[in-house]
């Protein structure tokens, strides 16, 4: 059914020597310089130091190594995630200047699997936003119509991949991160199950929620980079330790004998078209032999505002140290805590701050019980209603986000409307499942459009399945208008 | 303290771990070391990076627990969040509602008991330097910050507000001090700050009224400091009642030079730590096992090996036993007297010698080969050195970081006199003071002193004080 993906073709070409890593890299190189200036999909494109990478892969296979799972693969990577030596930016005038002295550990393991970073991706400054538009460097444009946000907060790693600069890419997930975009770009995006990704080396946001996941232009290779990123870290104490999901193994058994369930409160605020599309979805994988339900898990239309009390509480702390006292940004003043003022005045941009004011309201002496803990009480009742559709269902499923990709600026002046683009992603943050977005044809307007496949804790075996049959049956997208070869 | 009042005090020590490194990396847990050599980005709170608990540090805070009798319970971390230069996350990692000990109680000396509310565990901060004529941070040129210290483990034992004078308190820390030693968790030393006491201080009429309004005193550096800041701090209070005003709880600084506390913050001004739990932490949950373990590779306590002694000596130990038995034991030599007396040396000897003289230089005491330290004992014990000769052989070796004793005092040219040379010399020293030993003979005893001093300088210290007293005694008949 599901053929390996173009990123599995290209590591395969490499390792046997068919293609050089070098040549494979240039090519991309060069997709990147046709159509960045106008996706401004990176914060940094990093040729040298991925030339010499490449080289070293093709010197690997020279030598008889096999230099990994991803050898000569062009990966672009999220500027939140630490890179030794490279800049860091989360798309904050914070971290102006500093040089990670690491790497993530999910950077370090895409290097023994022969990978080459070709850059770090632009994003809503630290991950707080559903646009790209919340950079400190400028928005990225959707590839599919450059009038249009990719999405966010990882947009700038769901543009490179849609836009044929690199085949794959790793963005994060808090609250959607990885799966709006991924729907708004047309390509794969896929949030983990929290605990089998290490998040060592990622810039926190909301620590109880982010999780590092996979963007690529089919599930066969989003499912190849999770297995390849996956896995106990004792760097992150909250990395599980116990075997990692199989799902590279299972792409092709199909959906036979599972039962599935369209979540109705996701079907409720979501646009016709899109809805028209998760019921296509929904009927492909009833003539692939699964049984398909609605469903309804009440408890889900609580996760938005539980969310918008959770992940700013612990953002609000997670942040705090950007004082300008060890690295980034300083703005001097005539003490230290003036200069801190200063340095976060001017460091951070308005969603930033937006929502530090929010989460350090929230968790403060008397409004705690009240907003946090309540929201931490909603969080509890969200996982037990989840746990109820699980013992029925193997999966759910539902639009990833209400819309196709919005227009640049037409959201930004009004912060409620911009985070009901998550209204179907957050309640699996707040349950620490995995959840996929699948492209599935395109809307009215002729953009993609994303359906999403939730499962329960570890529940990507299935997950994968599922996601690979809804693949196999999407309407076919229209190219990117400036993916490669679109415009030589 | 001033007649018709009564302090209550509660004392909450922060203990520094004695763990090879830090409490949530695996930078060295070092004094002393060039600034911010000890760091990784774990401790600097660099972007990106996560904490991972320390088993050992976990265990020494079990060992703090047991040996506080306290229970041990599941515990989490929460974030206390604040803005400080030297705390790298500008939130401090530790536990806040669910600590590791509950419930415990020290038992002083004398016999009170003062529970321990809990002991916890928690990371300790970075050090800031103010350069600057003023050496605070209000009109510094500017500021250095170490980050050496950043994620070091830390115990905080917060005790009950039990005491009730200030002797009380210097008792209950340096009881504790030598309970944190004992069960291998800290080194104690408060002059490093490994061991830092804040004391929370009110006074009341009477033990039937409430509880008054109390002050926390912050930098105390000594035991001594501690007694006079709270000494101080009472009589502060109660000055102001008297005169009609009210205590404003408060933050006070202890400066041992004016010898009084000043204002450091008041509570309108105490900030809203916005306590909420570590998110990249798990759930912290000994199994009794573990427990059991801990339990097992624990020293014995102070106030144990003390009664140990005590028994031992059987009421031998002198006339200062109580004092040199504390001493010994606060000093951790009390094995040194213990063999000693097992070896048939006599008991005030032993220690004697060891509280006075070895507990000089306790570090090096410690480290002394338990059979050389007795061999020697044994040969002042016997009379082969005098006590004089024996003082000389154990500073040498104390020193040297051991030896053989015999070997050190036969370089000396020390041996024992014969009864015969001795009997000669005092003879002599007799015969060259008609004058002074007639008026010895006339009951004027304390010109002892000169003959036997005398007799010294002729052996060159050779002779036994004690011998030589006794010849002086028999000659006057």
């Amino acid at each position: 059914m599901s053929s390996p993906g173009p990123s599995a073709d290209l590591a395969a070409a490499v390792r046997s020597g068919a293609r050089s890593a070098v040549d494979v890299l240039e090519e991309h190189l060069a997709v990147i310089d046709a159509g960045e200036p106008e996706i401004h999909a990176f914060n940094l494109v990093t040729r040298e130091q991925a030339r010499e990478r490449a080289a070293e892969v093709d010197r690997a296979v020279a030598d008889g190594q096999d230099p990994g799972l991803l050898a000569g693969v062009p990966v672009a990577l999220k500027d939140n995630l630490c890179t030794r030596g490279v800049p860091t930016t989360c798309s904050s005038r914070i971290l102006e200047g500093w040089l990670p002295p690491y790497d993530a550990t999910v950077v370090t393991r895409l290097r023994r699997a022969g990978a080459v970073t070709v850059g770090k991706t632009n994003m809503d400054e630290f991950a707080m936003g559903s646009s790209t538009e919340a950079s400190a460097f400028g928005p990225t444009r959707n590839p599919h119509n450059t009038g249009r946000v990719p999405g966010g907060s990882s947009g700038g790693s769901a543009a490179a991949v849609a836009a044929g600069f690199a085949p794959l890419a790793l963005g994060s997930d808090t609250g959607g991160s990885i799966r709006q975009p991924a729907a708004l770009c047309g390509v794969v995006g896929m949030k983990p199950t929290y605990g089998t990704v290490s998040r060592y080396g990622l810039v926190a946001f909301a620590s109880s929620l982010d999780q590092i996941g996979p963007l690529a232009t089919t599930v066969a290779d989003a499912a190849l980079l999770f297995d390849v990123i996956g896995g106990h870290d004792p760097a992150d104490s909250t990395s599980l330790n116990r075997p990692m999901p199989r799902v590279l193994s299972v792409l092709d058994d199909g959906v036979q004998g599972l039962t599935i369930g369209v979540l109705t409160e996701f079907l409720d605020g979501a646009d016709p078209d899109v809805v028209a599309r998760v019921r296509q979805a929904a009927e492909a994988l009833t003539s692939a032999g699964a049984r398909v339900e609605e469903v309804s898990v009440p408890e889900v239309v609580l996760g938005l505002s539980a969310y918008y009390l959770i992940a700013p509480g612990e953002a609000s702390s997670n942040l705090a140290r950007y004082d300008g006292v060890r690295y980034g940004l300083r703005v001097d003043a005539e003490d230290t805590a003036a200069m801190n003022t200063a340095t976060r005045s001017a460091g951070f941009g308005a969603e930033v701050k937006r929502r530090i004011m929010l989460g350090t309201y929230v968790l403060s002496a008397g409004y705690m019980d009240a907003y946090y803990n309540q929201a931490l009480r909603v969080r509890t009742r969200i996982i037990a209603g989840f746990d109820t559709a699980y013992r029925r269902y193997d999966a759910l499923l539902g639009p990833t986000a209400p819309t196709t990709a919005f227009e640049l600026g037409s959201k930004t002046s009004d912060p409620l409307t911009m985070y009901l683009s998550d209204v179907c992603t957050i309640p699996s943050n707040l349950a620490g499942h995995p959840a996929v977005s699948v492209p599935f044809g395109a809307g009215d307007d002729g953009l993609p459009v994303g359906v999403q496949l939730l499962g329960p804790a570890l529940g990507e075996s299935t997950l994968f399945k599922v996601a690979a049959v809804v693949e196999a049956a999407a309407p076919p997208l229209p190219a990117p208008v400036l993916s490669a070869g679109g415009r030589s | 303290m001033k007649a018709g009042w009564e302090m209550v005090i509660g004392l909450e020590v922060h203990c520094e771990l004695k763990t090879t490194t830090k409490l949530f990396c695996g930078c060295p847990n070092m004094f002393g070391d060039q600034p911010n050599t000890n760091v990784c980005p774990v401790c600097l709170g660099l972007p990106g990076s996560l904490p991972v608990l320390n088993q050992k540090a976990v265990e020494l805070a079990m060992a703090i627990g047991t040996a506080l009798n306290c229970e041990i319970r599941p515990s989490t971390f929460h974030r206390k969040n604040y803005f400080y230069p030297d705390q790298a996350k500008d939130y401090q990692i530790s536990q806040y509602d669910e600590p590791i000990n509950v419930n415990g109680h020290l038992d002083l000396p004398d016999g009170t008991t003062v529970g321990i509310e809990r002991a916890h565990m928690e990371e300790d901060t970075g050090k800031t330097t103010h350069a600057g004529t003023s050496g605070r941070i209000h009109g510094a040129d500017y500021s250095l910050v170490d980050y050496n210290r950043s994620g070091v483990p830390l115990v905080e034992i917060v005790s009950a507000p039990d005491m009730r004078w200030p002797d009380q308190a210097r008792a209950y820390a340096t009881e504790l001090r030598s309970i944190l030693v004992a069960s291998g968790a800290s080194d104690g030393k408060m002059e490093e700050g490994s061991m830092r006491v804040d004391a929370n201080v009110s006074v009341r009429r009477s033990s039937d009224d409430p509880f008054g309004t109390r002050c926390e005193i912050k930098n105390l550096n000594s035991v001594r400091s501690l007694g006079r800041a709270i000494e101080y701090e009472a009589e502060r209070q109660i000055a102001l009642i008297e005169a009609g005003e009210r205590v404003v709880q408060q933050t006070r600084h202890w400066d041992e030079d004016q010898g009084r506390t000043v204002t450091l913050r008041s509570k309108e001004d105490a900030y809203d730590y916005r306590y909420f739990l570590e998110p990249d932490l798990v759930p912290l949950v000994p199994d009794a096992e573990w427990i059991r373990a801990v339990y097992d590779t624990m020293g014995v306590m102070p106030a144990v090996r003390r009664a140990r002694l005590v028994e031992l000596l059987g009421g031998s130990g002198g006339p200062n036993h109580v004092e040199q038995v504390a001493t010994v034991v606060d000093l951790g030599l009390d094995e040194l007297v213990t063999q000693a007396v097992a070896e048939g040396v006599s008991a005030s000897l032993a220690l004697a010698r060891t509280a006075n003289e070895a507990a000089k230089d306790a570090a090096a005491a410690r480290r002394l080969d338990p059979t050389s330290y007795v061999a020697l004992l044994t040969m002042e014990d016997s009379k082969s050195l005098t006590p004089t000769q024996a003082k000389t052989v154990l500073g040498e070796m104390l020193a040297a970081g051991g030896g053989d004793p015999a070997a050190i005092a036969a370089a000396h040219g020390f041996e024992a006199m014969s009864e015969d040379s001795l009997v000669a010399v005092v003879a002599e020293v007799v015969a060259a003071r008609p004058d002074e030993w007639e008026r010895y003979c006339q009951g004027e005893d304390k010109l002892a002193g000169l003959f036997t001093g005398a007799v010294m300088k002729a052996t060159k210290g050779q002779a036994d004080g004690q011998a030589v007293a006794a010849e002086l005694r028999r000659l006057r008949g």
